[in-house]
C-alpha cells in the first residue's frame, strides 16, 4: 500500500472540496473493497476522502414522490429500515451478500461504484485488459466475463449487486461535484458506461464527483425480487443475476421491468423481455419465454456460454420469485 | 510377578483413551493466546517482503537494488535471483527487502529495477496434445514438455476386452489445487552471536535445523527451531524454504530479528500444490459385473519437474487381472508441487472409482453391488465389505440409489448418491521421547514433535494420563522445539502412531519402576499393582495416592528416555481402508451442486481421541468437498498467470456448503488389536470420486473433470 493523505469531511460541500484539491483521490465508504484495491496498489490515490462523518449521507427519508437513501447507508441498515420494507428486491441482495461483516460495513453507494472483479483488471491489466492491442479476456480465460454488450473492448461485467434491482425500480442517483454546490439527479441506468478506453472508467463519475443519494419511487403495490446465481453459500460473487419489478392486477402483468447483473459491462436492461410480459399472466411458461428473450442476443465468449443459461435462469426465477411462485 | 508387557489395555478397558477429549490447547487457540510464527514480534523486529517475478517464463536480464537500499526505513536487501537466470514460473523470488515497517519494505520493493525478457510459456495442464506440440525454448534450448513416466502391463488386456460383456471408455480429470494453509509459509529469525533462533511454521521441527547449515554456514547445533502452533501445513511445510534462508540472512546482515511470511498470492503461486491428473480410461467387466480389464493413460503436471500421479496407484485400490497403465508428465510454467494430504491417492481415486461407476451404470448394476462384487480385487476386502454395509445403512443407500438420472426430483433439482473406497498406510514415524515423573506427581513428556492442528499434544498427554492413572492436567507435554528428543516430521498420517507408541511404552516402564518402589515401601504384592484414578491399587484395595507413590522416586525426577516404536511391540500398525458415500442435490438449470450428506466409515485401528479423530475426518471431508466442487488453480493460458491466486476467486466451501457429515469408525476387536494407526490422509481421498458419482447418479451424465463447477455441469448436461 502506498502512502496517502487521509481526509475526513463533515459536509457534502467539504467532501467535494477535498476531492477537488488534489489530482488523484479515492473515496472511502464502507471500505470493503477499497482496502483490497489499496493493498494491491490497483488504486494509488494521493488522498483518500472518508465520507463516513457526513450525516446527510446516512439518512433514509421520505420525500414527496418516493424515498431518498443516503449513499453511506449500510446494507444492514437498509434491510432494517421501515421505509424500505416494500422493496423486496433490495433485501434479496442484502441476504445474498451473506457475510455480516460486509452487510455491516458495506454501503449502498460503495456497491454502486464497486470496480469490476475481472481477474485481469485485478491483476493490473487495466479495466479493458488490453495487452499489445489484444484483449486478454478474449484470448484468455473469460469464464466469468460478459455475454452481453461485449462487442467493444470492454469484456468485464459490472460488479454492482444492487444496480439491477434499483434500475428495475426506476431509481435515480444524485451526483455532486466537482464544482461546489453542483448536484445533478439522473436515472441510475445512465450512470454506467461501457468504456472504450481505460481512462474512461465504467461510470459517468468524473474526478471530484460522488454519489450522495439514491432516490426510489414509491413502492406502491409493485412486487419485486432479485435472483442471484451463486455457486457458494458463503461470501461469493454472483455468476449472473436478475431483478424484476412487476405490477400485477388480478394475476395479469400490467408493468414489468427486468434488469440483469454480472452479464455485461453495465447492468443490462431487458426491455424486450419486459415488454413481452405486459398483459400476460405470470407463470412458469411466460417467465420462461421472457427469460429466453432476455438472452436471445447474448454473444458468449470462448469459455462462458454456460452463463447464457445462468442469466436465463436468473430472469425466470426473479420473475417467479417476485410473484411468489418460486419453484426452488 | 505379572507379565510386564508393553501394550494397550483390552478394548473397552481404557479410562481416557478412546474417549472424546477436548484439545488441551483449545482455549489458547480460541482466545488468541496461542502464538504462531506469524505472531512472533519481539522488539526490534524488521518486516521483510519479496519482490517476485510476474511472468510465467522469463529471463532475469538485469537487477538494480541500489535505490531500494536508500529508501526510508529499509534496513537490508537480499538478492535471491541473479541476472541471466531463467525464471520458470510466476512468483519466483527475486529480492527480499527488510524494513522497519511493512510499508517501508513495500516502498523498497517498488524502488527495485528488475528487467525481464519474457519467454514463451505453457501452463495448460489438461492439454496433452498441446504440450506435445508446444515449441518452447528452455534456457536457450528447444525443450520437450512431455515426459514418459512409464508404462506397464499385466495379463492380456486386448483379449480381455474382446471377451468382456461391457466395455466403458471415459475421460476423467482433476485440476491442480493448492494447500491454502491459513497461516502462510514463513519464519521469524533472530541471531544471538553464532546462534540462530527460528520461529518456523513447520511440520518438521526436528528435521529443519540442518537445512540452515549449508546456506548460512551455521553449525547445526547452534540452530534452534521453534514451532508451538502452525496454521496448517497439509504436506507443504517440511522444508526450510529459500525465503526462510533469506529471512535468516537479512537478520544476520541487520543484527535485528526479521519476520518474513509470504503474502497470499505468493503463497498460492510458489508454496506448493497438488498435481493435476487427467486420464483416458477403458475398463471392462463380464456379464456378472466382475471387472476383467483396465487400460489407462493418465497425464498432468506438478510444475517445472513435469510429473503427475504415480503409475503404481493406477487403477486405485482395485487390481483387475488384466491391466495396462501409462503415465505422461507435462512440464509447465506453473509453481512446483509439494506433498498434499495423501499424495497421489485422491487423484487416482478420482479417475478410478468414477470409471468403475460408469462401467456399473453401463452394466445396469447398482454401484454398491458392483463395488461389493469386486472387493476381492482390492487390498482389504475384509475391511471394505463391512464398511460398505455400515455406510449403506447410514446413507440409507437402498432407498436413495436409483438408476442414473431417474431419481424423483423436485423441479430442476435432482438428487443422487455415489460411493468410493480408499486405502492408506499410516504406520508410525520414528520419534524419541524423554519422560520425567516428578516427585510431586506431575509427569513431563518432551518430544521434538509438532502439533499440526490434529491434537498431537493432547493425544500424547492422554496416553501418559491413561498409563499413570492421573488426570490430564497432571501431564505436561513439551513439543515444538528441536531441542527436545528427535521426532519424525508430521506427514503421511505417521504422527499419532509415532508419538503415542514411545509415550505408552516409556510411561509403562516408568510406572513399573514406581510399582517396584511402592511394593517395597508399602509391603504389597507387586503382581497385584495397578494405577487408576490418582491412586495405586492392590487388587481392590488402595495402597497409596499417586503423589505418595511418585514421591518415592527421591528428590529428583525419575527420568526415562525411549526410542521409536517398532511393529513387533503391537502398539501401532499400518494400512487402513475407508468407504465414503455422498448425496448431492444438483440444480440442473444452474449446474450448482449442493452437498446434502456425506458418510465416512473409516478403519484406524485403536482410536486415541474420538473427538479429535472425528474432527480430523470432518476436516478431510470438507477439504474433499472443496476440491470436488469449487476449488481449483486456474492458470490463464494467455498470460501464464495463476489468475485466481486470491481468497475471492479461489473458491473454498463455507459452513453452508458442506451438508450433513456423518463419521463412523470401524473398530471391531480385530482392528482394535492392531493398535494406533494414522488418520490424517485416508478420509481426504475418496470424496472426489464419491461426489462425482453422486452427481452422475443425480443428473444421468458424467461430469468428467473436478471440480464440478456450474460451468462443467451445464456443459456436460448440454452434451448429454
Amino acid at each position: 500500500m502506498k502512502s496517502f493523505e487521509y481526509a475526513r469531511p463533515e459536509t457534502e460541500a467539504e467532501a467535494v472540496a477535498f476531492l477537488g484539491e488534489v489530482e488523484s483521490t479515492a473515496i472511502l465508504a464502507g471500505g470493503t473493497d477499497l482496502t483490497s484495491l489499496l493493498r494491491a496498489e490497483l488504486v494509488t490515490p494521493a488522498r483518500v476522502v472518508d465520507l463516513k462523518r457526513i450525516p446527510s449521507l446516512h439518512e433514509v427519508t421520505k420525500v414527496d414522490d418516493g424515498i431518498q437513501i443516503g449513499s453511506l447507508v449500510t446494507l444492514e441498515d437498509l434491510a432494517k429500515h421501515s421505509l424500505l420494507s416494500n422493496y423486496r428486491s433490495l433485501f434479496d441482495v442484502v441476504d445474498g451478500v451473506r457475510a455480516i461483516q460486509v452487510q455491516g460495513s458495506g454501503t449502498l453507494g460503495g456497491d454502486l461504484c464497486h470496480l469490476p472483479n475481472c481477474w485481469y483488471f485485478r491483476s493490473r491489466y487495466g479495466l479493458l485488459a488490453m495487452e499489445n492491442g489484444e484483449s486478454l479476456p478474449e484470448a484468455g480465460d473469460n469464464r466469468y466475463h460478459a455475454i452481453l454488450g461485449n462487442s467493444g473492448p470492454a469484456k468485464f461485467v459490472n460488479a454492482s449487486r444492487f444496480a439491477p434491482a434499483l434500475i428495475a425500480w426506476g431509481a435515480h442517483v444524485r451526483v455532486i461535484g466537482p464544482a461546489p454546490e453542483q448536484a445533478e439527479w439522473l436515472p441510475l441506468e445512465y450512470f454506467y458506461v461501457t468504456p472504450r478506453s481505460n481512462a474512461q472508467g465504467n461510470t459517468i463519475l468524473k474526478p471530484g464527483q460522488l454519489i450522495s443519494h439514491v432516490w426510489l419511487p414509491d413502492a406502491g403495490r409493485l412486487a419485486s425480487a432479485t435472483y442471484e446465481v451463486m455457486q457458494m453459500e458463503g461470501l461469493d460473487w454472483p455468476m449472473a443475476s436478475a431483478a424484476a419489478t412487476l405490477k400485477l392486477e388480478s394475476g395479469i402483468i400490467r408493468q414489468a421491468s427486468i434488469v440483469m447483473g454480472h452479464v455485461a459491462p453495465v447492468p443490462w436492461v431487458a426491455q424486450e423481455a419486459s415488454r413481452l410480459l405486459i398483459g400476460q399472466p405470470l407463470n412458469e411458461e411466460t417467465a420462461s419465454v421472457a427469460a429466453d428473450t432476455a438472452v436471445t442476443r447474448a454473444t458468449p465468449m470462448s469459455m462462458n456460454e454456460y452463463k447464457v443459461q445462468l442469466a436465463r435462469t436468473a430472469v425466470k426465477r426473479a420473475l417467479l420469485k417476485a410473484a411468489d411462485q418460486s419453484p426452488v | 510377578m505379572a507379565e510386564r508387557k508393553v501394550g494397550w489395555e483390552p478394548q473397552g478397558q481404557h479410562t481416557i483413551i478412546g474417549k472424546e477429549v477436548q484439545r488441551t490447547d483449545g482455549k489458547q487457540k480460541a482466545s488468541g493466546q496461542a502464538k504462531y510464527s506469524n505472531d512472533a514480534n519481539p522488539p526490534g523486529t524488521l518486516f521483510a517482503k519479496l519482490l517476485t517475478c510476474p511472468h510465467a517464463h522469463a529471463k532475469l536480464v538485469s537487477l538494480d537494488v541500489e535505490k531500494a537500499k536508500a529508501v526510508k526505513g529499509v534496513k537490508a536487501v537480499q538478492i535471491m535471483a541473479e541476472p541471466g537466470q531463467e525464471i520458470r514460473h510466476e512468483g519466483w523470488p527475486i529480492v527480499a527487502v527488510a524494513a522497519e515497517r511493512r510499508e517501508y519494505a513495500e516502498d523498497g520493493i517498488r524502488a527495485i529495477i528488475a528487467k525481464f525478457e519474457v519467454l514463451p510459456h505453457f501452463v495448460d495442464e489438461a492439454d496433452l496434445k498441446g504440450a506435445e506440440a508446444a515449441e518452447i525454448t528452455d534456457g536457450g534450448m528447444p525443450a520437450k514438455l512431455t515426459k514418459s513416466l512409464g508404462t506397464n502391463k499385466k495379463g492380456d488386456v486386448e483379449a480381455a476386452l474382446k471377451e468382456a460383456r461391457h466395455v466403458h471408455k471415459g475421460y476423467y480429470g482433476v485440476h491442480t489445487i493448492t494447500h491454502m494453509c491459513l497461516e502462510p509459509h514463513g519464519s521469524h529469525a533472530t541471531w544471538d552471536g553464532d546462534k540462530l533462533n527460528v520461529e518456523l511454521s513447520t511440520q518438521n521441527v526436528s528435521g529443519t535445523a540442518g537445512q540452515y547449515v549449508k546456506p548460512l554456514g551455521v553449525d547445526a547445533a547452534n540452530v534452534s527451531i521453534h514451532c508451538d502452533f502452525i496454521g496448517g501445513g497439509f504436506g507443504s511445510k517440511f522444508a526450510v524454504d529459500e525465503w526462510d534462508v533469506a529471512c535468516a540472512k537479512l537478520a544476520k546482515t541487520t543484527g535485528r530479528p526479521v519476520r518474513l511470511m509470504l503474502d497470499r498470492p505468493t503463497e498460492m503461486q510458489i508454496a506448493g500444490n497438488r498435481p493435476s491428473a487427467f486420464a483416458d480410461v477403458t475398463v471392462a467387466c463380464d456379464a456378472n459385473g466382475k471387472i476383467t480389464a483396465w487400460d489407462s493413460h493418465h497425464w498432468g503436471t506438478n510444475g517445472p519437474k513435469g510429473s503427475t500421479v504415480a503409475l503404481s496407484v493406477t487403477p486405485y485400490v482395485f487390481d483387475p487381472p488384466n491391466r495396462n497403465r501409462t503415465a505422461t508428465g507435462i512440464i509447465t510454467h506453473c509453481g512446483p508441487d509439494r506433498a498434499w494430504r495423501a499424495p497421489n491417492h485422491p487423484q487416482a481415486c478420482a479417475y478410478t472409482d468414477t470409471a468403475l461407476d460408469d462401467l456399473a451404470a453401463k452394466a445396469g448394476i447398482d454401484s454398491l453391488s458392483f463395488f461389493q462384487k469386486n472387493l476381492d480385487l482390492t487390498n482389504l476386502p475384509h475391511i471394505y465389505a463391512p464398511e460398505l454395509e455400515i455406510a449403506a445403512k447410514l446413507m440409507d443407500w437402498k432407498a436413495k440409489w436409483h438408476p442414473r438420472g431417474q431419481g424423483a426430483g423436485e423441479g430442476p433439482i435432482k438428487r443422487g448418491v455415489g460411493l468410493a473406497l480408499h486405502t492408506w498406510g499410516g504406520g508410525p514415524h520414528q520419534s524419541n521421547v524423554q519422560l520425567k515423573v516428578h516427585p510431586d506427581g506431575t509427569v513431563e513428556i518432551s518430544m521434538g514433535s509438532q502439533d499440526i492442528g490434529t491434537g498431537t499434544r493432547t493425544c500424547i498427554a492422554m496416553v501418559a494420563a491413561e498409563t499413570f492413572g492421573i488426570p490430564l492436567t497432571s501431564v505436561k507435554v513439551n513439543i515444538g522445539s528441536n531441542k527436545y528428543p528427535q521426532a519424525g516430521p508430521s506427514g503421511g498420517s505417521t504422527t499419532i502412531g509415532g508419538v503415542t507408541g514411545p509415550t505408552r511404552r516409556t510411561s509403562q516402564q516408568a510406572l513399573w519402576k514406581i510399582f517396584d518402589l511402592v511394593a517395597v515401601k508399602y509391603n504389597v504384592d507387586l503382581t497385584t499393582l495397578a494405577a487408576k484414578g490418582g491412586k495405586i491399587w492392590s487388587g481392590d484395595k488402595d495402597v497409596c495416592t499417586w503423589k505418595q507413590a511418585a514421591s518415592l522416586v527421591g528428590p529428583m525426577a525419575l527420568e526415562l528416555t525411549g526410542g521409536p516404536v517398532t511393529e513387533e511391540e503391537g502398539l501401532t500398525s499400518k494400512q487402513v481402508g475407508g468407504v465414503q458415500m455422498a448425496e448431492v442435490a444438483v440444480d440442473t438449470e444452474t449446474g450448482i451442486v449442493k452437498m446434502v450428506k456425506m458418510v465416512a466409515v473409516q478403519d484406524i485401528g485403536l482410536v486415541v481421541n474420538r473427538l479429535l479423530a472425528r474432527s480430523q475426518v470432518y476436516g478431510a471431508l470438507i477439504m474433499g468437498i472443496a476440491y470436488s466442487l469449487s476449488e481449483e488453480r486456474i492458470m490463464d493460458n494467455k498470460t501464464g498467470k495463476f489468475i485466481n491466486a486470491n481468497s475471492t476467486d479461489y473458491k473454498l466451501p463455507r459452513i453452508g456448503d458442506i451438508g450433513d457429515l456423518v463419521v463412523e469408525f470401524y473398530e471391531p476387536e480385530s482392528e482394535y488389536k492392531r493398535g494406533v494407526i494414522g488418520l490424517g490422509e485416508p478420509p481426504v481421498i475418496a470424496p472426489g470420486a464419491a461426489i462425482s458419482n453422486a452427481v452422475a447418479n443425480a443428473i444421468g451424465v458424467r461430469v468428467p473433470v473436478l471440480p464440478l463447477t456450474p460451468k462443467r455441469v451445464l456443459e456436460s448436461l448440454k452434451k448429454g
